[in-house]
């Protein structure tokens, strides 16, 4: 009943039936969450190390609180601050890390591609927590979860995916997934924030927000990310705002009431209004409820594939 | 393979243990049943069936307990267990429970549904209905209050509890 894999770098490599696990043991951790004891005692023999090369709220506290109520140690480690600064390479920090008897770790680095690069040298189950531009898996697994609760089945649902998709991990990794649960994908945002060839992952792309959103019943909306972009790729956030952010005006022209997600952190009068991300159309909430269930399910999940040691 | 309990004895034996629960419990008034995931909720979907129907009494409080990450052996070398529905809609502070599996092996099954129970409240007390209770290959120190039957088995040796629910037959047989 684990996972297929020993790692959960990106959803690329998971197969459906590996998300609908997850799905499943994470049901069972949210009704845990809802006790008054919000912990179980099935990690208590595992240790688990955060290690964030790059900043992070929502992901780090979500790990650390899936890690402590499922029982585990935790480790928190930060590159400011750290030997990194004095030039101690990636494996070298991650190996004195697992010197110190630490079975899972869980990274964010912002080089697309680090986790990969960790897992063909140590032997611990790594969980990526975001990687450059590339992969964000539990983001993706808690979005898909998010709107299985709501909506139900994914099969044959229309997401849009909004904004700065050139640069986000969340909406690589999203459209994995959606796709591997039969949901039908869409990105839109300006030209130059959608990258060239995202047509030949299966997505359709539009790049007028307005029918996205009246095509959609799910819109994720993700953050520009200001501090990836070397060159201009908009004139002005205000310009961008303008043309590409979602606000009530744009809701109110569509039949349906479609559902509002966004990863966070939200850029408000950016890429959403605060009319929208506080409506109740939008479950943004939810998503970061939900994290710590997906989270837990994919440590508890990971924790399974370990070699025991003999004694 | 040999047939412990048939359908007859089965439900005769079941009628007892509802029987005996009322006994010492009369109208339910502060006891609780809950049955252990997966298997116990089949004998426990009965007996607190039984129980409504011999009472009359139709507000007995009845919910199901996950155990699965609360075992001792999650990372003993076997695949993870595939975890069931916890469903207890009620507060059991300072309630009688009576927990409520098919069998009682090593007594490990029941530390750890005591100890996924105590994080639920604080009982007034707990008791363990059993349906079959494997004398003698105990590893923890805990016995039963109601039995439906005892048996000596050794270790090697199986017990499968069918139920006409989900088996399309009421039958315990032990396996060699």
């Amino acid at each position: 009943m684990s996972l297929s894999v020993k790692h959960l770098l990106g959803i690329k490599e998971l197969q459906t039936k590996d998300i609908e696990r997850i799905f499943q043991t994470a049901d069972n951790f949210k009704q845990v969450l809802q006790r008054s004891i919000k912990k179980v005692p099935a990690l208590r023999d595992t240790t688990i190390a955060n290690i964030f090369f790059e900043n992070s709220t929502r992901t780090r506290i979500s790990f650390e609180l899936a890690e402590k109520r499922l029982s585990a140690d935790v480790v928190n480690f930060s590159a400011s601050g750290s030997s990194v600064s004095k030039g101690e390479t990636l494996i070298d920090t991650v190996n004195n890390i697992l010197a110190m008897k630490v079975d899972m770790v869980v990274m964010r680095h912002s080089a697309s591609g680090a986790p990969w690069f960790l897992a063909q040298h140590i032997d611990a189950s790594i969980i990526n927590a975001g990687d450059g531009t590339n992969e964000h898996p539990t983001q993706a697994l808690l979005d898909a979860y998010s709107i299985r609760e709501r909506l139900g089945d994914l099969k044959g649902k229309h997401i849009a995916i909004l904004g700065d998709i050139m640069h986000s991990r969340v909406a690589l990794s999203n459209i994995y997934c959606l796709q591997k649960l039969g949901a039908e994908v869409t990105v839109s945002g300006p030209p130059t924030l959608i990258p060239k060839h995202i047509q030949d992952l299966g997505v359709r792309v539009e790049y007028n927000v307005q029918k996205a959103l009246e095509w959609c019943d799910v819109a994720n909306v993700l953050r520009i990310q200001l501090e990836r972009q070397h060159k201009p790729l908009f004139s002005t956030l205000r310009e961008y705002a303008m043309y590409y952010g979602v606000n009530r005006k744009m809701l109110d022209g569509i039949e349906k009431e479609i559902l509002i997600m966004h990863p966070g952190p939200i850029n408000r009068g950016v890429e959403i209004n605060s009319d929208i991300a506080d409506s109740k159309q939008s479950i943004i909430l939810d998503q970061v409820e939900n994290g710590v269930a997906i989270r837990m399910a994919v440590v508890y999940l990971l924790s399974g594939k370990r070699e025991l040691e003999e004694v | 393979m040999k047939t412990l309990l048939d359908h007859n004895q089965l439900n005769i034996t079941l009628q007892r243990l509802a029987h005996q629960l009322i006994e010492n419990h009369l109208n339910f008034q502060d006891t609780v049943i809950i049955g252990i995931q997966p298997r116990g909720k089949w004998l426990s979907d009965r007996i607190s069936a039984l129980v409504k129907q011999f009472t009359g009494q139709q507000q007995i409080k009845y919910g199901l307990l996950d155990i699965t990450f609360y075992r001792d052996d999650v990372h003993q070398g076997n695949d993870l267990q595939i975890p069931s529905h916890t469903d207890i809609p009620f507060s059991i502070e300072n309630k009688n429970v009576i927990l409520v599996d098919d069998v009682l092996h090593t007594g490990r099954t029941i530390r750890a549904a005591m100890d996924a129970l105590i994080d639920f409240g604080r009982p007034k007390n707990v008791e363990l209905l059993v349906l079959i209770d494997r004398r003698f290959s105990r590893e923890l120190p805990i016995q039963p209050d109601y039995v439906g039957r005892t048996v000596d088995t050794i270790i090697t040796q199986k017990v499968k509890v069918y139920w006409k629910e989900k088996d399309n037959k009421d039958e315990v047989v032990l396996i060699d």
